[in-house]
């Protein structure tokens, strides 16, 4: 395979990957969804994951949150609220900040209290299942 | 004639003036390339995202239940304008000519028999706008001093307005806010936001698909309901980043200036000191002499 993909990572404060790449793995809305050099037109809300990039044999693993993915002709963009470099990312404390995030969402009084501490929760758990994986 | 001592403290005073407008000059050039940098960063998200969103609302803005947020509420009574400043002075006209361009939308729109209602962004947009319109202002943030100025400040002023344009607060709103020319340029501007059918420009680059087309994941609503919230935040963001820079830029350039007069003040002061110098030594030598022929 001698295309590569061109893949952009931009988070709403700065560009955090450009490059060419082998394939990117996209977590969609819907799955999954791998992304080769010439993949058709394709726009995909994202859910909270890894998005894994291989790149001559290695795999870079990246948590993102909240964002958008657009493939075109000219290459994969990912617009994300948030990304966590997972290859540099200590997973130590995450047990007990979700024990505390489950805490908050129980001693949550209004509404949208708890609907914000259910959104930490779930990024969080999210953030530990990616944190596994990789 | 002031004398000597009251000539020599004030040229010390203005001197360390001087210093102050020297140090504060330094700080905003570092700062504004701090703050331009991070304009600049952040640019790529805002185009992609101007991009998608433009062709994703071309396709859908004619679709029966398109979201308010895009299209509008139908209505264009009640025109919410966030205006947004620094939270400091001692930056030329920086915040004044953005205040003055919001009076300007504000007597226009009134004019017009709009509501207006606004939001301050910034201490010094709340200052300038409380005399005359305190009963208009309806909501305020503040920046910390420029040290909170990011995406987690666009999220909270997204979030906000966002609630209360579903409560069904406003039909419209415009961000007024400063445009960063160069670095010694800042205009004054007004950009709609909701709804955002229109604040999309018409130039955004459009990836070329060589005829094909889009496939959706869900499909293109749900997409948009989650972009819209986002672009929203987005362009906040990028107001204020630009507003940032544009701050630093022109606080720069004042106090360059206050540093050049201060030092043609020391110039004249010195002058006179001098001057009354010498004249006292006259003074004081024809004293002595005529006091030695009186002998």
């Amino acid at each position: 395979m001698a295309d590569k993909l061109h893949f952009d990572l931009v988070s709403p404060e700065q560009r955090l990957f450009e490059g060419e790449v082998d394939m990117v793995v996209v977590p969609g809305e819907e799955g999954e969804f791998g992304v080769l050099p010439g993949h058709a037109p394709l726009m995909s809300a994202i859910r909270m994951g890894a998005i894994a990039v291989h790149d001559g044999g290695q795999v870079t693993r990246t948590f993102i949150r909240g964002g958008f993915a657009e493939v075109t002709p000219d290459g994969l963009s990912v617009l994300a609220e948030e990304a966590i470099d997972l290859a540099t990312f200590d997973a130590s404390g995450l047990d007990a900040e979700i024990q505390n995030a489950r805490e908050d969402v129980s001693a949550a009084k209004e509404d949208h209290e708890r609907e914000h501490a259910e959104a930490a929760l779930a990024r969080l758990e999210a953030l530990r299942e990616a944190a596994r994986a990789a | 004639m002031a004398s000597l001592k009251e000539l020599r403290n004030r040229i010390a005073s203005v001197k360390s003036t001087q210093k102050i407008t020297k140090a504060m000059q330094m700080v905003a050039a570092a700062k504004l390339r701090r703050a331009q940098d991070a304009a600049e960063a952040a640019r790529p998200y805002a185009e992609r995202m101007a991009a998608v969103m433009a062709n994703l609302s071309t396709s859908l803005k004619d679709a029966p239940g398109a979201s308010p947020l895009l299209v509008g509420t139908g209505k264009d009574d009640v025109r919410m304008l966030v205006v947004m400043t620094a939270d400091r002075g001692l930056c030329g006209g920086f915040n004044t000519n953005i205040a003055r361009k919001a009076r300007e939308r504000i007597v226009k729109l009134q004019g017009e028999g709009k509501t207006v209602k606004i939001v301050a962004v910034g201490k010094k947009s709340f200052d300038a706008l409380k005399r005359l319109y305190a009963d208009k202002i309806v909501q305020r943030f503040e920046l910390g001093g420029g040290k909170d100025v990011g995406a987690s400040k666009a999220a909270q002023i997204g979030q906000w307005i966002r609630e209360q344009f579903a409560e069904g607060a406003f039909d419209t709103l415009e961000v007024i806010s400063s445009e960063f020319v160069s670095v010694i340029s800042q205009k004054p501007r007004a950009q709609t936001l909701i709804p955002a059918m229109d604040a999309i420009p018409e130039d955004v680059e459009r990836p070329d698909l060589g005829g094909a087309v889009y496939e959706y994941e869900p499909d293109e609503e749900s997409i948009l309901d989650v972009l819209l919230p986002r672009y929203v935040d987005t362009v906040i963001l990028s107001s204020l980043l630009e507003n940032a820079a544009g701050e630093m830029g022109a606080r720069m350039a004042a106090m360059d200036n206050a540093t050049r007069n201060a030092g043609e003040l020391i110039d004249k002061l010195n002058l006179v000191y001098n001057r009354t110098r010498q004249a006292k030594i006259t003074t004081e030598l024809t004293e002595i002499i005529s006091g030695a022929e009186a002998l």
